[in-house]
C-alpha cells in the first residue's frame, strides 16, 4: 500500500497539435496539500481535469486514492471532490437546490441530502442566501457555493482549480481557511494557483509546471530557498533620492542575488536573505535621510519564480529551446 | 471498463433540475405557446382560405394535427441550446465528475422536455378549438394522437441534443436545426396535399417522418384508417433513437 492520495507518472495529452502536457509526474500524500504552480496555459487546469475523470490522457498513469482514473473511473468519481474554473453550479437554481440536486446524484437520500445542504450552506455562511438563485450570488459567494457544491460528497480527495482567482484579498483568506479545515479533517487537495504566496501559505509541496512539463518539485521552504529568499521594496516619497536609496538598499541586498530591479514607477525591488533585513533598513534609510511612503517585504512572483528555474519570463511564449539556443 | 449503471431516479433528478430552470426563465416557454397559436392564425387566416378554396375552417381542420408535427419540430431547436449552454457553464462537467452513468444528464434533459411538449398539445388543441376545430373521432383517438405526438418528439429531440454536442456555439445549434427542420415540416404533407408536387418531392413527403406522423394524428382525430402511419411513426421514433441517442451520448463523453 501507498501513503499517496495522487500519483500521476508520465501524464501527456495533446489537443490537436498543441502539446498540453508533455509527461507530467505528481504526488500528493494522504491528508496533505500539494500545490500546482504555474502560468496560464502551463497544464495545470488539463492536469486536474485529467485526474478528475474529465479527460483521458494520451499516455501516463494516474491514480487516485488508489483506483486507476482510466479503468477505475467511477471508483475515482466516488472520492473525489472538484472546483475551479470550469466546474460550476447551475446559476438558475438557487444555493440548496443545486446542492441537493449533488447529493441526490451522490444516491443520498431525500431528507440527508437537505441535511447535508443546509450544513454546508452554514459553513461556508450561505444561509441567508439558501432561497436566492446563485445568479444573484456576488462572485465570492458562488465560488463558495461552488467549493460546497463538491464537498456534498465528503470526498477524501478535493481539487481545487485557481480557487482564488479574481476574490479580493479577504475572501481569499476565507478560501485558505476553508482549504485548510478540508486537510485538518484528513482530506487531500491539489491546488493550483498562480500566485507563490498561495502555495506557500497552503501546500505542503509545490511542483512547479510550464509548458507542459514540471521544472521544479519542492517543499514552499526548499522552492523559496531556490528562487532566493523574499523580496523588498521601496519607493522614496521625494523621486530625487532614488539613487541614494538604490545606494542604501544595494548595501544589504543578498550578495548572490539579482541586481536591484526598478519597475518604472519610482520603486526599487531588492532580493533579500530573510526578513528579518527589515530592521536594519529602517535604521539605515534614517541614517541617510531618505523617507519612504512605500516599504514592503514579499514572495518573488511567479514570474520570478520562473525567471529564476528557466531563465525565460512565464509569459514567454517561445519554446525553451529556442531560448537556450 | 466498469460502467455504472443508468439510474431512472438520478435521471429524474436532473429532469427536475431543467423543469426547475425552465420555470425560472418562462420566456422559453415561448415557442411552444405562442408560436402554434401564431403559426394556426397566420396559415389559417392568410393561406387558409386561397389553398382550401375559400373554406378557412376545413383548412383548419386539415392544418392543425400538421400544425402539432411542425410545432414539435421547431421547439426541439431549444434542448440543443440549452445543453450547449449547460456545458459552457461548465455544469455538465460537473455531472461528468460525479459517480453517475454518463447518459444520466442528457435522458434528464429531455424527459424535462416532455413538459414543454405537452404545452404544445394543449395550447395547439385548446386554440384550435377557439377557432372552430372538433375532433371528429373520440377523446381516447384523441389522447392517442397526442401521446404519439410527445413521443415523436422525444425521439426527435435526440437530434437537436446532438447537434448541440456537437457545434462550437449555442447560436451555431439553432443555425443548424433550422436548415434541418424547415424543409422536413414544409416538405411534408403538413400545410398542403403533396398531390400537386413535383414526383421527386412527392417521393421526399413520403418518407419524411413529419409526414407520417402528421398523417396517423390526422387519422386519429378525423378518422380515416390508422393502422400502417402509426407503425411508421413509431418505426422513425425507434430509428431516430438508435441513431441518434448513441451518437448524442458519444459526443457528449468525447467532448472535453
Amino acid at each position: 500500500m501507498t501513503d499517496l492520495a495522487i500519483e500521476a507518472t508520465g501524464l501527456t495529452k495533446s489537443f490537436g497539435k498543441t502539446k498540453a502536457l508533455a509527461g507530467v509526474d505528481l504526488a500528493a500524500r494522504t491528508g496533505t496539500v500539494l500545490g500546482v504552480l504555474g502560468p496560464n496555459g502551463a497544464g495545470k487546469t488539463t492536469a486536474v481535469r485529467i485526474l478528475a475523470t474529465l479527460l483521458r490522457a494520451d499516455s501516463g498513469a494516474a491514480l487516485v486514492n488508489g483506483f486507476d482514473v482510466r479503468t477505475q473511473p467511477d471508483k475515482v468519481r466516488q472520492s473525489i471532490g472538484l472546483t475551479g474554473q470550469f466546474a460550476s453550479v447551475d446559476e438558475d437554481l438557487t444555493g440548496t437546490q443545486n446542492l441537493v440536486m449533488i447529493g441526490q446524484l451522490l444516491d443520498l437520500p431525500k431528507k440527508a441530502a437537505r441535511a447535508r445542504a443546509a450544513e454546508l450552506l452554514e459553513w461556508f455562511d450561505l444561509t441567508d442566501a439558501a432561497n436566492q438563485p446563485a445568479k444573484n450570488y456576488s462572485g465570492g459567494m458562488r465560488r463558495r457555493l461552488d467549493l460546497a457544491a463538491s464537498l456534498v460528497g465528503r470526498p477524501s480527495v478535493v481539487f481545487l482549480d485557481e480557487p482564488t482567482t479574481g476574490l479580493d484579498p479577504a475572501k481569499r483568506e476565507d478560501m485558505w481557511g476553508v482549504v485548510r479545515s478540508l486537510v485538518s479533517d484528513g482530506s487531500t487537495v491539489l491546488l493550483t494557483t498562480q500566485y507563490l504566496e498561495e502555495a506557500d501559505a497552503l501546500a505542503d509541496e509545490i511542483t512547479v509546471i510550464d509548458h507542459g512539463a514540471v521544472i521544479a518539485h519542492d517543499t514552499p521552504y526548499g522552492l523559496k530557498r531556490v528562487v532566493g529568499g523574499q523580496r523588498l521594496t521601496a519607493h522614496p516619497l521625494d523621486p530625487a533620492r532614488y539613487d541614494d536609496l538604490v545606494a542604501v538598499l544595494s548595501g544589504i541586498a543578498s550578495a548572490d542575488g539579482r541586481a536591484p530591479e526598478a519597475d518604472g514607477r519610482g520603486s526599487v525591488t531588492i532580493q533579500v536573505d530573510s526578513d528579518e533585513v527589515l530592521p536594519d533598513v529602517v535604521a539605515r534609510l534614517r541614517a541617510a535621510g531618505i523617507a519612504v511612503d512605500e516599504l514592503s517585504l514579499h514572495l518573488p512572483s511567479l514570474d520570478e519564480v520562473f525567471f529564476t528555474l528557466t531563465g525565460t519570463r512565464s509569459g514567454d511564449s517561445r519554446a525553451p529551446e529556442e531560448v537556450l539556443s | 471498463m466498469k460502467k455504472k449503471r443508468f439510474s431512472a431516479r438520478h435521471a429524474l433528478v436532473l429532469a427536475k433540475r431543467n423543469m426547475t430552470k425552465m420555470v425560472r426563465t418562462p420566456e422559453q416557454f415561448l415557442d411552444v405557446t405562442l408560436q402554434p397559436v401564431i403559426f394556426l392564425l397566420l396559415f389559417t387566416y392568410i393561406f387558409g382560405g386561397a389553398l382550401a378554396g375559400g373554406s378557412q375552417h376545413s383548412y383548419l381542420e386539415f392544418l392543425l394535427p400538421g400544425m402539432l408535427g411542425q410545432t414539435i419540430a421547431m421547439s426541439s431547436v431549444a434542448i440543443g441550446q440549452n445543453m450547449h449552454t449547460d456545458i459552457d457553464k461548465g455544469i455538465f462537467d460537473r455531472f461528468r465528475s460525479l459517480p453517475i452513468a454518463r447518459s444520466v444528464p442528457l435522458v434528464g434533459a429531455v424527459l424535462a422536455d416532455f413538459s414543454r411538449y405537452a404545452i404544445v398539445c394543449v395550447v395547439t388543441i385548446g386554440f384550435g378549438y377557439l377557432l372552430g376545430f372538433r375532433i371528429a373521432t373520440d377523446p381516447l383517438k384523441l389522447l392517442a394522437a397526442l401521446a404519439l405526438a410527445v413521443c415523436f418528439a422525444l425521439s426527435f429531440a435526440w437530434i437537436s441534443v446532438f447537434v448541440g454536442m456537437t457545434v462550437r456555439s449555442a447560436g451555431a445549434v439553432q443555425g443548424v436545426m433550422i436548415l434541418f427542420v424547415l424543409p422536413l415540416s414544409f416538405g411534408s404533407n403538413t400545410f398542403v396535399k403533396p398531390s400537386t408536387m413535383p414526383g421527386w418531392l412527392q417521393a421526399f413527403v413520403n418518407v419524411n417522418p413529419l409526414s407520417h406522423l402528421v398523417s396517423a394524428v390526422r387519422a386519429l382525430m378525423l378518422g380515416g384508417p390508422v393502422g400502417s402511419q402509426v407503425g411508421w411513426t413509431l418505426a422513425w421514433c425507434a430509428g431516430l433513437l438508435v441513431v441518434f441517442f448513441p451518437l448524442a451520448l458519444r459526443a457528449y463523453v468525447r467532448r472535453a
